[in-house]
Parts: structure tokens; sequence; C-alpha cells
């Protein structure tokens, strides 16, 4: 069974975790949208060139 | 593998499949791992505050790890002048500094109630503080000089000397009198180790934290080889 009460504890850790998933959502988002940019960039220049 | 990953072509059509998968690996992983971590018994003298293990722990491993990588894509690029590897290292920072920036504020989150304190210039604090530091060192190099191969050059330097740092945290609470605890995961000693209940979601939440890494990793460095590739169509551009 799942245990969601941290108790007196809560105030340490839900931070913890929100600051681990907003970390890791930063990093997957940003690099997805770098990825998508340069590969937009490349068939940009790649069509002008033709 | 290096040799046959390190022909850009090959990588990207390597990296195509491979980053999706390790990126759904990934959400298995730390979806189960969040799932073991509440799941898992309250420790009878850390309370409810033992959970933040589960996230502080592989933030650590993950922080020293990827400075691993970015060592040896430095020495990588700077020996043997390597495209990719210099790819790879540019591409690994932001990574590895958000994992060590994890590590410290979890750490700290976990400090306070059970230690009193959010932050002691403590020896295994004070390093992996360091190590922060080095990897906005080797971002900051990197953007501070324009000519991008000399910024490769000189930042692969910096994350090479910064290699020294690693011993330093790993035995840092074995060399000086620390507060924060030794290693429990691999204990030598039965009775000083961790206890088997939280083994699983500790082993898994590791698994995915690294599984993530290595998705993040392969799409950052695709982007840093598609950047390269407009740098070059731009300068074709502009020549003809």
């Amino acid at each position: 069974m799942l245990d969601l009460d941290p108790g007196k504890y809560a105030a340490f850790v839900w931070p913890a975790f929100a600051v681990t998933v907003a970390a890791f959502a930063w990093m997957a988002i940003d690099s997805l949208l770098r990825a998508r940019r340069w590969k937009r960039e490349v068939e940009r220049l790649t069509r002008e060139g033709e | 593998m290096f040799a046959f990953l390190a022909n850009p072509d090959r990588f990207m059509a390597f990296s195509r499949w491979a980053a999706p998968m390790f990126g759904i690996l990934a959400a298995i992983l730390l979806t189960a791992g969040l799932w073991f971590t509440f799941a898992a018994p309250e420790d009878y003298q850390q309370g409810d505050t033992v959970r933040i293990m589960f996230i502080h722990v592989p933030a650590a491993w993950m922080a020293m790890f990827t400075y691993v990588c970015l060592g040896v894509a430095s020495f990588l690029a700077l020996v043997f002048r390597h495209a990719l590897a210099d790819a790879a290292a540019r591409a690994c920072a932001p990574l590895g500094a958000a994992f060590t920036a994890l590590a410290l504020v979890t750490g700290s989150l976990w400090g306070q109630p059970m230690w009193g304190a959010w932050w002691v210039w403590d020896a295994r604090l004070t390093s992996v503080l360091v190590l922060f530091l080095f990897w906005l060192g080797y971002m900051a190099l990197r953007a501070a000089i324009d000519d991008e191969a000399k910024a490769g050059r000189a930042a692969a330097i910096l994350a090479l000397v910064g290699l020294v740092n690693l011993p330093v945290i790993h035995w840092s609470v074995v060399w000086w009198n620390s507060l924060h605890q030794g290693s429990s995961v691999f204990a030598a000693r039965r009775d000083s180790g961790m206890h088997p209940a939280y083994a699983l979601p500790m082993a898994t939440m590791v698994l995915g934290y690294m599984s993530a890494f290595g998705a993040m990793w392969l799409v950052r460095i695709r982007a840093e080889v598609w950047r390269k590739r407009a740098a070059v169509l731009a300068l074709r551009a502009a020549g003809s």
C-alpha cells in the first residue's frame, strides 16, 4: 500500500520530489526543443541550398 | 562500439531508435521506482524523510557518473580531435549540472530535518559543491570563447582537471570526520548495509535515472550534430 502522508516531514519530502520532477521536466523538454530547433534549421538551410 | 558510433551518420542512425528506447525504459523504471519509494516502510529513525534517499542518492551518483562521461568525451575530443566526442562533452554539461544541483538541493532538504541544518561546510557537501562549480565553469568557458575549437580544447582541459575531484567526493566521508553518512548501499559490513526493503526502490530509481540520462544525452548530442551541420550549411550559403 502506498504511504503518501509524510506527516511532520511533508515540508521537506514534497519539495524534494517537486524540484526533482521540475529538473527532469526541464532536462527533457530543453533537450527535445533543442534537437527539434536545429533539425528544422538544417532542413531549412538544405532546402534553400537546393 | 565506440569506433562504430564515432561516425556521425552511424551515430545518428543508432540514436534515432536508441534515444526513444531509453526514454521509454526510463519512464517505466521511474514510474515503478516512485511506486516502490512510497510503498517502502518508514525508517525507524528517519521516518518519512527516508523517501528523499531514493531521489537524492541516484542524483548524487549521476552527478559523478555524468562527470566521468564528460571526462572520457573530453579526453577523446582533446587527444583525437574527434568532433562527435566534443559534441558529446558539450551535450553532457547541462545534464550533469542539473543532476549535481538536484543532489545538493535534495540533500539540503534531507539534511535540515535530520541534521538540523540546511548546509554545513562538510567535506562531502563541499566537494560536491566544487563539482557543481566545475560544471558551471565548463559551460561558462565554452560560452566565453568565440572560436569553437579553442573553446572546446580549453573546456576539455578544465573537465580533465576536474576529474581529480571525483575520488575526493567518493572518499571524503572516509578521509575526514563527516556529518554525511558513509557508504551504505555497497557497505562491506552486512550490518551497516542497506535493508532489502530499501534496495528495490533504490536500484529501480538508479536504473531509471541512468536510462533518462542516456535518452536525454543522445537527444542533445543529436542536437549538437545538427547545430554543426547547420553552421556548415550557413557558411556554404554565405559563400555562394
